[in-house]
Parts: structure tokens; C-alpha cells; sequence
């Protein structure tokens, strides 16, 4: 597994068999191969930055520990992953489990504008229905925050003044990510300075794809900094874009190790979305992530959910792969618009017995 | 090649949004003749299946109310020459359904299919003889013209299967509603027949959703449906109408109450109008000349 003669210690096994994994690893002592890191870790380039403290901080060490750790996790079984998140769609969730999981779902939503054409009026009207999703009904949450660009984030904030609904910022020359890293880090530098509680970054995917994984760590490493000690950092890795389930796996496992305190599917600006397959892919992530590491990361699927049976099907996976421990709007989040309209509509069928119609909610 | 050939039988759908689903619920009931043979099966809708034909409904209604009345005319022939093609299928089906001989049960399809060209002339007629420019008062334009109330909820007649649905159904959209029809609860299949037509004629998809199954209910959800916004309760009984009229009342839904129709004779404008809404506008003209008039 090491060798000691070049000195380059190699990463620790997956240890954590997920039920897609076509090899489960062995389960192996990481410690003694962290030993190892730890002594050899002097011999290879270091990066400028001081790496988080964990059990796998080790992996970070250089670029090739890094790819070598990233291209050692098992491989992701397509067919089983997909059959799997097919199969937790299926559940019947009725009644009260149904009343509970549109409201659990909606305090999860992040209301997102995010277009060309916003206007401040625009974002005071999300703030609103942020703060207040159904004005016909003060018993509905509030959603978790509202996500707009950075230059609308002071707006935002004061339209969700005193609710306790936090405003989340995209950055980093998003949703494309193709700026010089002084660009993107004073993008994410100005919303935090408006005021911005969570920043959602792109990962540079071109980087990623090319297989520069630690010029994508130390990149989100920066972003983390600049966000500082309160704003969250939402890793978007805009998996439309990385082709494969195992680059999923290693982009979830990338930002997991640079310090996100969320893992995001997508922009929402690209053909495919969220889908429930890769978010069950990342909910194993952050749960064997939070295995060996005991930190906890949550996770964002963003971009493609509508309707509240898309909605509670994620809810389902969360609850199946992830654990309790993440069906709270602090680990776990939906990126949507629309979704929250038809969550309203339901809840309001659900009060009421009548179907309810887009006449009855806000039109966006 | 052997003498005997099986014939195919044929599976009969529900028409949602322009495709033929199974019912949500999966269940299906058997369909009878006159004298009590089995015919098919036929989908036995669940209010589901309701829910989604109001969303449907509700998609196609901007585009359906918002196309042309000449274009409305034309795309109404046009189902009225497919059904001309299908007339033997239909006289079949009806004479099944309705207890017929062939040749009264091909004097109804003929009617039907008059019917279908007398309502597409209607589209573009109706807004001048319900609309028009009023005299008013004051240095003003003032013009009535009617529009379509919205996603409409037909409970088709249960008894002339095909004549009467085409009689309540055709009125709706040729002014440019959108329709939820309920076909006859005992003899559905010309029904489900005429949304093979009506997908192949230019008719887009939503504009006509057809649900077969227990016609109270379907109903019940339909007439409480909040993004419905009227009722033809033409195949209700008197029970089921007076219940449903209540469910309507609370979203203010226009409700059209069950009446003694002959089917067979020529229907005045009045099922057109049912489902049509005024609206004025006032165009300021500026001050008045000496004339009285300023143009």
C-alpha cells in the first residue's frame, strides 16, 4: 500500500462499503497510513495553505496523494445507484408523514432568483415570500433562504430582515466559473461584505476534468477563506458537466476535504440537474465522509425539482442514506423557484381537501 | 395460413394532455351493451387522474384561448373530417352503446358530426353577436367582447353517449375553453373513441381530456377543484348536481345545471354563452366637439 524506499505514501482505503460500491473496500486502519503521510508529508510540495484538520487531512498533502486518493475510491456501480434511488422513489409517503414532509420541504427550499433580468423589486418580492411562503396561511415555515446574485444580496437581506431566513449568494463568476481566481474571490469577498450568511461557489470543472484536482482544492480552500468565520460555503460541482458517477464521487469527496460546509449538485443552468441518483451518491459521500472524519457536511440538490413528489422522494433518500441527522434545513437543502408554488398548493389541499390552484399561490 | 384469425382487442385509455395513460389508480371496469354483453374494459378514473387532467387543462388553456377564432374553425372541421373517416367505427360503437340498430345508430353519427361543423362556424360568429361596441354617455370607446371563463368540467349526458357529448363538448372549446369531460358513466367507449380523433386532428393536447369511470367520483373533486372555473353538469342526476353545485360554490365556479335536452334538435347559442365572459373595455376619445364627437 506504501513505499518506503520513494517515500510516497499512498491514500487510505474507502473504507465504508456503500451499497453501490462494486468493491467494497477492506476495512483498513487509516492510521498507520497516516503515520506514514505524516512522516513522508515533508518530502512532497505543500500546499500554501494549511490544510483542515481531520483524519484524512493527509491526502491533501500533494497533487498526486490527492488524485492517487481521489482515483482509489471504489467505483460507482451506475446501474445499482440508479436502481436504488429508483427503488426509494417508490415509498408512499401519505397523511401526516405527507403534512410533515411538504413543511419539512419547504423550510429546506432556497428560493433562488438568479437572471439576468432581476430587478431589486424582484428580490424584495422573493424576500417576502420567503419570509411569509403562504400569506393566506401564517402556519406555513419559512423557507431556509432566499439565493440571489451578489450585487443583490444587501436587497435580499433587508427584505429578510429580522426572519431569521438567511441569503445565500452565488460567486465566483458563477455559473460558469471561468475568471482568474482574483476575480472570483472578490465576488465572493463583496457578498460576504453585503452580508451574504452562505456562499455558493462553481468548482472550476475544466481544472477538474483535466484532472487538476488540487488547483479545484486549493480554489475552494481560498473561497473558504474569504468567506470567513460566518458565512457557509456551498460547493456547487455542477455534476451535469463532470460525465460520470465516479467523478461525482470525487468532486463530493474534493470539496468535502477543502472544507464545504455544503456539497451542491448543480448551477441550474445546464440540461441535467439535480436527479435523485447523483444526490444519493453525494448523501453517501457526506455519510462516509462524516464516518471517518466525524465532520458533518450537507448537501444541495439544486435545479430540476418542481413538484412536491419529486420533493418528498428526496426526503426519502436523505432519510434512507444519510440518516435523521440531516432532515433539518442546516444539512440539507433544495435549490429551487417553482417547487416551492406547488409545495404551497398541496399543503393548502392538504388543509383544505380541495385541490388548490396556481390562481391560489404567488406568481414568480 | 390458418382460417381462424384473432381479432385484437382493442385497450381503451384515458385522454390526458394529449396521451393516452392508463388510469393512476390502475383499476378498470367492465363495459356492457344494451343487453348486458361484455364489451371492454374501460379505465376507472381515480381523482388523480382528475387532478392531472385540470393540469393539463390548465397548460393548453393560454394557447387554445389565445389562438385565433378563424384558426379555433379550422382546427373544429378538421376533428369533424376525422370523424367523417372513423364513421363506421362510431356507429358501430354507439349502436353497442345505445341499444340502436345500425341504421338509427348512423342517423345519430351523422347528427354528431353536423353538430361537431355547426359549432366550428360558431367560433368566429359568436364574439359579434355577443359583443359590440355600447353607446355610452361620455368621451368614450365602450366595447364588450366575450372570453372564454377558463378550464371547464363537462359531466357528458349519460345517456346519448356520443351525440350529446359532442353536443356539450364542442361549445366549450370552439369558444375557447379548455375541457375536463366525464364521459357517460355506463357507455364510455365512443367517448374514449373520440380522443383517438381528436389527437389526430390539430386539436392540441390538454385542450380535450376525456376520463371514464364512476361519474360522482370524478365529479366531486372536479367541482371543488380550485383551478376549475366552471361546471356543465349535464350527465349529473338531480342529487349529484345539487351536491355538486354546493362543492362549486366556493370558488365562485359558473355552473351550468342539468336541463331537458333533445339532442337531436338544432341547440340554440345558449350552450356557447354558458361558458363565455364579458369583458368591457373604455377607451377615453378626449373631449367632445361640437359635434359630439371629437373623431
Amino acid at each position: 500500500m506504501h513505499d518506503v524506499r520513494t517515500g510516497a505514501a499512498t491514500a487510505p482505503r474507502y473504507p465504508y462499503p456503500s451499497v453501490t460500491s462494486r468493491t467494497p473496500g477492506p476495512r483498513t486502519d487509516a492510521g498507520v497510513y497516516s503515520r506514514y503521510a505524516r512522516r513522508y508529508a515533508r518530502l512532497v510540495t505543500m500546499p500554501t495553505t494549511a490544510p483542515p484538520a481531520h483524519a484524512l487531512a493527509d491526502v491533501t498533502a500533494s497533487d498526486s496523494t490527492l488524485r492517487r486518493f481521489l482515483h482509489g475510491l471504489p467505483g460507482v456501480d451506475a446501474v445499482g445507484l440508479e436502481a436504488r434511488a429508483a427503488s426509494l422513489g417508490t415509498r408512499s409517503i401519505k397523511t401526516t408523514a405527507k403534512a410533515y414532509a411538504i413543511d419539512l420541504a419547504i423550510s429546506m427550499v432556497d428560493l433562488t432568483t438568479l437572471e439576468g433580468a432581476d430587478t431589486p423589486g424582484k428580490v424584495r418580492a422573493l424576500g417576502a415570500k420567503a419570509v411569509h411562503p403562504d400569506p393566506t396561511d401564517r402556519t406555513a415555515p419559512t423557507t431556509a433562504a432566499v439565493c440571489v446574485y451578489p450585487d443583490m444580496v444587501a436587497v435580499a437581506k433587508e427584505a429578510v430582515a429580522g426572519s431569521g431566513v438567511k441569503v445565500a449568494s452565488v460567486a465566483t463568476a458563477f455559473p460558469a466559473g471561468r475568471a482568474a481566481l482574483d476575480v472570483k474571490l472578490a465576488d465572493v469577498r463583496e457578498a460576504v461584505a453585503a452580508g451574504a450568511d452562505e456562499i455558493d461557489m462553481v468548482i472550476d470543472r475544466g481544472a477538474f476534468l483535466a484532472g487538476k484536482y488540487l488547483k479545484v482544492y486549493d480554489e475552494i480552500l481560498a473561497v473558504k477563506e474569504a468567506c470567513g468565520a460566518n458565512a457557509r460555503l456551498k460547493v456547487i460541482f455542477e455534476t451535469g458537466e463532470l460525465s460520470t458517477y465516479d467523478n461525482i464521487r470525487r468532486a463530493s469527496w474534493l470539496g468535502m476535504l477543502a472544507g464545504a460546509d455544503f456539497i451542491k449538485t448543480s448551477t441550474g443552468k445546464v440540461a441535467v440537474n439535480a436527479t435523485p441518483a447523483n444526490t444519493l451518491l453525494m448523501l453517501e459521500a457526506v455519510r462516509d465522509f462524516r464516518a471517518q472524519t466525524g465532520v458533518q457536511v450537507g448537501v444541495k440538490p439544486a435545479g430540476g425539482i418542481r413538484t412536491s413528489k419529486d420533493a418528498v422522494k428526496f426526503l426519502v433518500l436523505v432519510n434512507e442514506t444519510a440518516g435523521a441527522d440531516w432532515l433539518d434545513n442546516h444539512w440539507f437543502r433544495f435549490g429551487a423557484s417553482s417547487l416551492l408554488n406547488d409545495l404551497l398548493m398541496q399543503r393548502q389541499k392538504l388543509a383544505s381537501g380541495r385541490y388548490s390552484g396556481p390562481d391560489y399561490v404567488t406568481v414568480d | 395460413m390458418s382460417d381462424a384469425r384473432l381479432s385484437v382487442f382493442k385497450t381503451y385509455k384515458l385522454y390526458v394532455g394529449g396521451k393516452f395513460p392508463r388510469s393512476e389508480s390502475g383499476r378498470v371496469y367492465e363495459v356492457t351493451d344494451a343487453k348486458n354483453n361484455w364489451l371492454a374494459n374501460a379505465p376507472l378514473s381515480s381523482r388523480k387522474d382528475a387532478r392531472d387532467a385540470v393540469v393539463a387543462a390548465r397548460k393548453a388553456f393560454g394557447g387554445w384561448s389565445g389562438a385565433t377564432a378563424y384558426n379555433r374553425g379550422q382546427v373544429l372541421y378538421r376533428v369533424a373530417e376525422m370523424l367523417e373517416g372513423r364513421r363506421e367505427q362510431f356507429v358501430r360503437e354507439v349502436a353497442d352503446a345505445e341499444g340502436l340498430s345500425k341504421s338509427k345508430a348512423a342517423a345519430v353519427v351523422d347528427a354528431a358530426i353536423d353538430r361537431w361543423v355547426w359549432y366550428a362556424g360558431w367560433t368566429d360568429k359568436i364574439a359579434q353577436v355577443v359583443g359590440g361596441a355600447n353607446p355610452v354617455a361620455g368621451p368614450f370607446f365602450n366595447l364588450s367582447s366575450p372570453e372564454p371563463t377558463g378550464v371547464v368540467a363537462v359531466l357528458a349526458p349519460q345517456d346519448s353517449s356520443f351525440l350529446g357529448l359532442v353536443s356539450v363538448l364542442a361549445p366549450v372549446i370552439a369558444t375557447g375553453n379548455t375541457a375536463v369531460v366525464v364521459a357517460s358513466e355506463k357507455s364510455p367507449l365512443p367517448a374514449l373513441s373520440l380522443a383517438e380523433v381528436l389527437a389526430t386532428s390539430d386539436v392540441p393536447g390538454g385542450v380535450v381530456n376525456i376520463l371514464s369511470g364512476r361519474t360522482a367520483e370524478i365529479a366531486t373533486p372536479l367541482a371543488a377543484h380550485q383551478d376549475v372555473n366552471a361546471i356543465d353538469l349535464a350527465g349529473a342526476d338531480e342529487d349529484l348536481a345539487k351536491e355538486l353545485e354546493i362543492a362549486a360554490a366556493d370558488n365562485l365556479k359558473r355552473v351550468l345545471r342539468p336541463q331537458a335536452v333533445d339532442y337531436s334538435e338544432t341547440p340554440g347559442a345558449d350552450r356557447l354563452t354558458a361558458f363565455l365572459e364579458t369583458k368591457t373595455v373604455w377607451h377615453t376619445t378626449g373631449a367632445l366637439g361640437a359635434a359630439g364627437s371629437s373623431y
